[in-house]
């Protein structure tokens, strides 16, 4: 990275727009980030409301493009309203996880010693226990609403991010340029936060879009089981009730499944991309 | 000999730090009981209907909980200590016994999939690596990105439209053929069909990961001095590959396969639903709905339990492939 001198930002900037996956990732993401945003202006009213006849199939009725579910409602409304749901619940999840993640891992890897150790055994505490369960646990300890689902799913999965910014930290605490921010006598608080987290960044950043990812899928996985906010429309809940009529009308548990894969696809997409630019040398491609 | 000496080192070694993390794990648990809203004596006096502030007074004390809370914690660890994971407060049998129902089950689900995300997912790691930049290095990729980024339950709703209901193929869910009483043989091929789709859908993701970490690490290895020599020496590509290049390329794979062990097994709770298996994350499920915490907690740590012991079978998979694990 010291090599990259000249306008660093700007360089990687046009690595990014010729990189033809990130680009597809981004351009998909925005469209989702856009149909969510849009929801209550192209679906106005609950869509958990009654609309029209129960299991129109996609294309039966010109009014309702996506079909009907069992009980009348407008799938496609929920899906616009379930994107919200879905991005939200993902992205404050990962933002809480990181943010856990990057303290107890900073902290682990800078100051080393017994403070490392008794980290670093309560990072492989929390990765020994089944991921699922635990925000099943977490969830089930008040009734279920988003935000509470976010924590409980960000505070289940900041071990991995814990680990790679300690590897991280542990690796930077030696170099000359903290060395020197050291002698110079600059506080621990800024060393690590000024002089080390700005080094460290790349890789946080790639983590964040699986974080994002990992966190839509335990989201739908927890609403598929109805223990999500029983007052929200999630693309998992649409699975969960679609789930009922497999048999005869399967594209309601296709159709969300299906926003579900294109949403996580264009975000890993747009990871790898980055992870192409910012780490050159980890190997793909 | 020196297999041995390693096997046992690593066995000890892992020993020595399951202990102290199974520990911790119990600890944390038990705080989290704590911190969730009412207790036993509520949920029996909810039961019954009525109760006094002397009857729940007395429930409580009978079941210790007006001890000191670190009384309480070594009360609980003592009886874990002693495989007594309290009673189910719904169906008032002993937790062990609910959860051994329930454990093979659940054994047999997660060590196939395990195995299935390890097999496949190396497999189409080294096939694209090979042809890496070429036509089936991108098509698989593709077919990778997708099990990467869509739930395993949805692609195991999708398997049973297609293979149950459109041709006929598996059946949709349960273990077993229901009061078939098979026994031996014809017992295991009767289950191996019900095993399929659970076991692929509680894999596919991990298919994908192993995939993905198997080609980076493989085309890391295929750039080494040594296999240049390899190729040098004139030894046929399909030995290149296997002895020499994936041997090496898969110790990244084995150490992040360790990692994984616990999103795998929690996996099987959604999974299990899908296909009615009747397993612990079923259990843990019912548990939920019933507020019987000792149950979800019984399965909480027993499961951390099974993904501690894999761990160790991991670590010995790590120390056979590379011989220098011992020194770390």
């Amino acid at each position: 990275m010291a090599e990259e001198k000249g306008r660093p930002r700007h360089r990687a900037l046009r690595a990014m727009l010729r990189n033809p996956s990130f680009l597809v990732g981004i351009a998909v993401l925005i469209a989702v980030v856009g149909i969510a945003l849009a929801a209550p202006w192209l679906y106005p009213g609950d869509p958990l409301d009654m609309v029209a006849v129960p299991t129109l199939w996609p294309g039966e009725d010109p009014a309702y493009p996506l079909g009907t579910d069992s009980l009348g409602r407008d799938v496609a409304a929920g899906l616009a309203h379930g994107a919200r749901v879905s991005l939200l619940v993902g992205l404050s999840a990962a933002a809480i996880g990181l943010l856990i993640g990057t303290a107890v891992g900073a902290v682990a890897g800078y100051a080393g010693g017994w403070i490392d150790n008794a980290l670093v055994r309560i990072t492989e505490l929390f990765q020994t226990v089944p991921t699922f369960l635990l925000v099943i646990v977490l969830v089930s300890m008040r009734e279920p609403t988003a935000v509470g689902i976010a924590l409980a799913i960000g505070v289940a999965s900041w071990p991995t991010v814990a680990r790679l910014v300690r590897a991280e930290f542990r690796g930077l605490r030696s170099a000359d340029f903290v060395a020197a921010a050291v002698v110079s006598g600059a506080r621990p608080s800024r060393i690590v936060l000024r002089h080390i987290l700005p080094n460290a960044l790349a890789p946080i950043v790639v983590t964040t879009s699986v974080m994002v990812a990992n966190a839509i899928l335990t989201e739908a996985g927890l609403s598929f089981l109805n223990l999500g906010d029983p007052n929200l429309v999630s693309w998992g809940t649409m699975i969960g009730d679609g789930r009922q009529l497999l048999r005869t009308a399967w594209y309601l548990t296709a159709l969300p499944g299906a926003a579900i894969a294109l949403t996580v696809m264009a975000i890993n997409l747009a990871g790898d991309g980055l992870n192409d630019v910012l780490n050159p040398r980890s190997g793909n491609q | 000999m020196s297999v041995a000496l390693r096997t046992g080192q690593a066995l000890r070694r892992t020993a020595i730090q399951a202990v102290p993390t199974m520990l911790g794990i119990i600890v944390l648990c038990f705080l989290l009981l704590q911190l969730m809203p009412g207790d036993v004596a509520d949920v029996l006096a909810g039961e019954s209907g009525a109760a006094t502030a002397e009857s729940l007074e007395a429930i409580r004390s009978r079941a210790g909980l007006d001890q000191p809370l670190l009384v309480q914690l070594g009360q609980y660890l003592w009886n874990v200590a002693h495989f007594d994971f309290g009673q189910s407060t719904r169906f008032g049998t002993p937790v062990s016994q609910l959860i051994l129902e329930r454990l093979p089950n659940t054994l047999v689900l997660m060590l196939t999939a395990l195995g299935l995300a390890l097999g496949l997912g190396i497999l189409t790691g080294s096939v694209m690596a090979v042809y890496a930049g070429r036509w089936p290095d991108r098509v698989l990729q593709l077919v990778v990105l997708f099990f990467y980024s869509t739930p395993g339950f949805w692609i195991g709703l999708m398997a049973i439209v297609l293979f149950s209901v459109q041709l006929g193929w598996l059946p949709s869910g349960g273990s077993q053929t229901i009061g078939a009483e098979l026994t031996g043989l014809a017992a295991l091929l009767d289950r191996l069909p019900y095993l399929v789709l659970p076991a692929l859908a509680m894999a596919s993701f991990f298919i994908a990961v192993y995939a993905r970490l198997t080609r980076a690490a493989l085309l890391e290895v295929l750039r080494q001095d040594y296999l240049r020599t390899a190729v040098a020496k004139g030894l046929p590509p399909f030995v290149i590959y296997t002895r020499h290049a994936l041997r090496n390329a898969l110790i990244p794979v084995t150490t992040v396969a360790g990692m994984h062990l616990g999103n795998l097994l929690g996996g099987a709770v959604v999974v299990e639903t899908v296909f009615s298996w009747p397993g612990m994350g079923r259990l843990a499920l019912e548990a939920v709905a019933g507020r019987d915490f000792n149950v979800l907690l019984g399965v909480l740590l027993l499961s951390s339990f099974l993904v501690i012991v894999t761990n160790v079978a991991v670590d010995l998979l790590h120390a056979w492939l590379d011989p220098r694990t011992e020194a770390s």
